[in-house]
């Protein structure tokens, strides 16, 4: 197993290399730069323009760009951020912080809700309970992110029961502590809410399908045969195979939980990374909008490759093959 | 008393107008060390029939609708849900088709073991007691192979795990829902003389249901054969062999395709086993028997004994 | 089946959309910001509008009682082109009037018809889906047909591309794309833009399914005996082992189109999609994101609702054909 998990590992480095390569040209292929809304001021020299092109090598073809992009990402160096004047690690590193916040709490809230509907769903399969749940799911699986976002933001502002959008009050820092905690956390919750309500559906029904697939199968009749309660049966041993390929839908999940973080970021104001990669787009800010790619997607990949250990982890058929 | 007796067996899938009736009056007996075989094509009804001993069969959709299943005298049908889980196991256990399906494949093998233990003989559910177990259905280094996972053994040794795993709570019948089907003709004969020694040393009963009458000489004392949920023919297992008495027997032992002798060609049973819900009126063999006549269509004959111990579902079994 | 007709709805109303519309989507009415909607009343046997007055304070409207117009059929209007290529100026509804107007929906903040718009964005926002679709599902079962038929280095390139494609979660995928192309392009221009960025999200996932029901469909008999009578490589791909994946790939398709709708929205949502002032039920969102208005204006969020329905009518179909599927292949 730890070759196998040591291949995939070894896999993400020329992925990032990859992404990040396509993403730079994709950037270099539209006209003009973060410079060219300057060069339009007629307050700063075109000689002015022409050294901070030359500065951040803006003046050379993309590849140079690209080769000197990567050499200071190896050092740990993300660049510098041309709109935001300041390094663009401090910067990114910050965001990523608070895209991974929304997008566990987000993850967490769906799974700990879709998993043990799924499960009542299937055991009380036909049921009220059962058609409810699968009706809920079908609405929650069909309304846009978008609109959801956007009535929580009417919800918020009208009963002014969460704050309209943002990660924190402006007096944030003259907060205690504790304050600043509640303050964080109370922010925290309507985005993670919508973030959530997208994603709970698809897994209360694959949890559903799965659980119903693992009840027909013969071993389940052969522990029922043997004598084990029905309850025992159902947690022991159905569920336990059960949850299996869900494992395997976590990585769609979190894909769908990563786009739709963007979306969420952009409308209620939540500063990750999203709503950067927004910023950094409309400044023409072109090494910044790699930079944010690149780390979505490594998000993205170190997330499935956390999912591939925990499937090892709880399959033996996965772990000692 | 009889260990098992079931009397009368009618069982529906579905309810009401679309009732499909898999067990039409189905009646056996099987006394304690006794080996009865259940002989069918796929579809007769036998494996309901089998699980339906334990109540094993979901019941929605299945709709027990007449009949008594009796061990040691008490109705399986009426049991509470409690009793009824003392008896899986502990009276009755069952051995199925695949191994390799019927075993959780992400549980050890031991600890599959130890939970039927634990359940019903607590006092000896250790490693030792498994191993006991594994030794006894002849499996090497058992000590070794408590460790391993379902899917590292082969088909043999998953289907004798799956034996230990019948064996461990001592039951006094054991139905086995053809447990060599799946397997290579060499492990078979294997399976089978485990299954044969095993009954000599812990005077079990057993059911064995198969769609293979060859395995049945070797095996059995006494054979039911069934056909389209109804039992045709019921007689010990050497006067069967000796004479059949039913046209589908007859048919179904000249179907055994046979190595010596003239090589004729294969005579196979014309037409098709009649699915559930699409029975012929009268008795359910006739389009395709032989000897049939214009009055077996009108009604279903009765089982009558036509012999000691031989019961016959024809009018015409001369 | 309660999907495909309300599609099948929703599709007819987008291609008259024009008709239906009682005003142009550009028309603005300058006296009449936010207003809300008119709701019709009965007056005698006509729906008849009332005229509504401004009063002091922002955007405060009131209907006045019993000064009402009716609703006529077939009216002269604005001018359209039905059909993107027939002039007319025939309108399904409205009163003629000018001072009592006709908005089902309310306005936006210029003014303009919020239902108009919400049916000449519809055309946009539904034809997009589908022609995305079509592209990038042609494009990724020929590109997971080749791959998983020939195998070898060309399939292992193929897959780590498509690998590639797949890992960047998708709307910065969208966005990146979107930055390769210049920011001032004309509608018809950002049109064919945006499909053809969808398409490129959408290609990758499909190639790969193709490419695993090719490669289990390539030992099948029946490519032996085609190659047998001397068909090319690229007749077997297309002619045989293609059309056995359809009853996925509609299926797949058909689950797919809401999300290829919901990325033209999200794109004009977020300002660099379809422009104003041609109208796509994500731009007619944008305003919304401001609490006020949303709070005092709430009719600005129906195409939200619009797309609700949209995405709930495909799910509905995509649903009944999955199961019409598994039963055909049980």
């Amino acid at each position: 197993m730890w070759s196998y998990l040591g291949k995939r590992l070894l896999h993400l480095i020329p992925l990032l290399l990859g992404v990040s390569l396509l993403t730079f040209l994709l950037m270099s292929l539209a006209p003009g730069d973060f410079f060219t809304a300057l060069s339009q001021n007629p307050q700063i020299s075109p000689e002015t323009i022409a050294r901070l092109k030359a500065q951040f090598h803006l003046d050379r073809p993309w590849y140079v760009q690209y080769f000197y992009w990567f050499k200071s990402v190896l050092h740990g160096d993300f660049g510098y951020s041309l709109a935001y004047k300041i390094p663009a690690t401090s910067l990114i590193v910050g965001r990523v912080g608070n895209t991974f916040l929304l997008s566990f709490f987000a993850m967490v809230i769906a799974w700990v809700i879709a998993v043990p509907l799924g499960i009542w769903a299937a055991v009380k399969k036909d049921s009220w309970v059962d058609r409810g749940c699968s009706l809920v799911a079908f609405l929650g699986l069909s309304i846009p992110e978008i609109l959801l976002a956007l009535l929580a933001l009417w919800f918020a502002a009208a009963t002014g029961w969460f704050p309209v959008g943002g990660a924190q009050s402006p007096l944030h820092d003259l907060m205690s502590p504790a304050q600043q905690f509640w303050d964080r956390a109370h922010h925290l919750i309507l985005p993670a809410l919508v973030l959530a309500a997208a994603d709970w559906a698809g897994i209360m029904r694959q949890m559903r399908s799965n659980l119903l697939d693992t009840l027909r199968a013969e071993y389940v009749t052969a522990a029922r045969a043997r004598g084990l309660g029905e309850g025992w049966v159902v947690w022991k041993h159905a569920l336990r195979n059960a949850i299996n390929p869900l494992l395997t839908i976590f990585g769609y999940s979190l894909a769908a939980l990563l786009s739709g973080a963007f979306i969420v970021e952009n409308i209620m104001a939540w500063p990750g990374l999203g709503r950067l990669t927004m910023e950094a787009f409309f400044a023409k800010d072109s090494y910044l909008v790699v930079d944010c790619v690149v780390m979505a997607t490594a998000l993205l990949v170190i997330g499935n490759f956390m999912a591939d250990l925990l499937l090892a982890w709880s399959d033996p058929r996965i772990r000692l093959k | 008393m009889n260990l098992l007796e079931i009397k009368n067996l009618k069982l529906d899938f579905g309810s009401g107008a679309e009732a499909l009736r898999a067990v039409d009056g189905v009646s056996l007996a099987i006394g304690a060390g006794e080996t009865v075989c259940l002989v069918g094509e796929s579809g007769c009804g036998k494996t309901v029939t089998a699980l339906s001993i334990a109540r094993l069969v979901p019941a929605p959709p299945a709709n027990y609708v007449g009949g008594e299943i009796l061990l040691y005298g008490t109705d399986v049908l009426k049991m509470s849900g409690e009793a009824l889980r003392n008896i899986r196991g502990g009276v009755v256990s069952y051995i199925f088709q695949e191994p390799g399906a019927a075993l959780n494949p992400v549980f050890r093998v031991g600890n599959q073991i130890k939970e039927s233990l634990k359940l019903h003989k607590p006092e000896k559910a250790n490693d030792d007691e498994v191993i006991r177990l594994l030794k006894l259905v002849g499996i090497p280094a058992p000590e070794s192979r408590i460790r391993n996972y379902p899917f590292e053994m082969s088909g043999g040794m998953q289907q004798r795990v799956m034996i230990a795993m019948a064996l461990a709570s001592e039951p006094k019948l054991l139905v086995a829902d053809e447990p060599t089907t799946a397997l290579d003709v060499t492990i078979q004969a294997q399976i089978l003389e485990l299954l044969h020694e095993l009954k000599q040393r812990l005077g079990m009963a057993i059911l064995l249901i198969t769609h293979n009458l060859g395995i049945v000489g070797d095996m059995a004392d006494r054979v039911a054969v069934m056909y389209a949920g109804q039992i045709v023919e019921l007689s010990p297992a050497k006067e069967l062999l000796r004479r059949t008495l039913h046209p589908y027997t007859k048919a179904l032992m000249a179907s055994v395709p046979k190595l010596r002798g003239d090589a004729d060609r294969l005579s196979a049973i014309p037409g098709n086993v009649p699915r559930i819900g699409n029975f012929p009126p009268g008795c359910r063999f006739a389009p395709r028997c032989p000897i049939a006549k214009p009055e077996c269509s009108k009604e279903i004959p009765e089982l009558v004994e036509v012999e000691t111990g031989r019961w016959v579902r024809c009018p015409f079994w001369k | 089946m309660v999907g495909g007709v309300i599609l099948i709805a929703l599709y007819l109303v987008a291609l008259f959309a024009g008709f239906i519309a009682p005003y142009g989507y550009e028309r603005q009415d300058r006296d009449r910001f936010f207003h809300p909607p008119t709701w019709p009343r009965l007056a005698g046997f006509h729906l008849a509008v009332p005229r509504y007055e401004q009063l002091p304070g922002n955007f405060n409207y009131r209907a006045v009682p019993g000064d009402l117009k009716p609703i006529h059929f077939l009216v002269q209007g604005d001018k359209y082109k039905l059909f993107g290529l027939i002039p007319a100026t025939i309108h399904l509804f409205g009163t003629g009037d000018v001072n009592y107007p006709v908005y089902p929906l309310g306005t936006d903040q210029f003014g303009r018809d919020v239902l108009s718009r919400l049916l000449c964005g519809s055309q946009i926002s539904l034809s997009i889906g589908v022609v995305g679709i079509l592209l990038s599902f042609t494009f990724g079962m020929i590109i997971g047909g080749i791959s998983g038929y020939f195998s070898g280095t060309t399939d292992t390139v193929i897959m780590r591309l498509c690998e590639l494609v797949m890992s960047i979660p998708a709307l910065y995928l969208i966005i990146s794309l979107r930055a390769a192309f210049p920011p001032g392009m004309s509608s018809a221009q950002v049109y064919a833009m945006i499909i053809v960025i969808l398409s490129f999200i959408g290609w990758a996932s499909m190639a790969r399914v193709i490419r695993g029901m090719t490669l289990s469909l390539r030992e099948q008999q029946f490519v032996l005996a085609a190659r047998a009578l001397g068909q090319s490589h690229l007749r077997v791909i297309v002619r045989h082992i293609l059309p056995n994946t359809f009853s996925y790939v509609i299926v797949a398709a058909t689950l797919s189109v809401p999300y290829y709708i919901l990325g033209e929205v999200v794109l004009s949502f977020l300002g660099v999609g379809i422009q104003e002032p041609n109208a796509s039920w994500g731009n007619m969102l944008t305003a919304a994101q401001n609490t006020e208005i949303l709070r005092n204006f709430p009719w600005l969020l129906a195409p939200g609702a619009a797309i609700f329905v949209t995405v709930l009518a495909f799910n509905f179909l995509g649903d009944g054909l999955r199961d019409a599927a598994d039963t055909k292949s049980l």
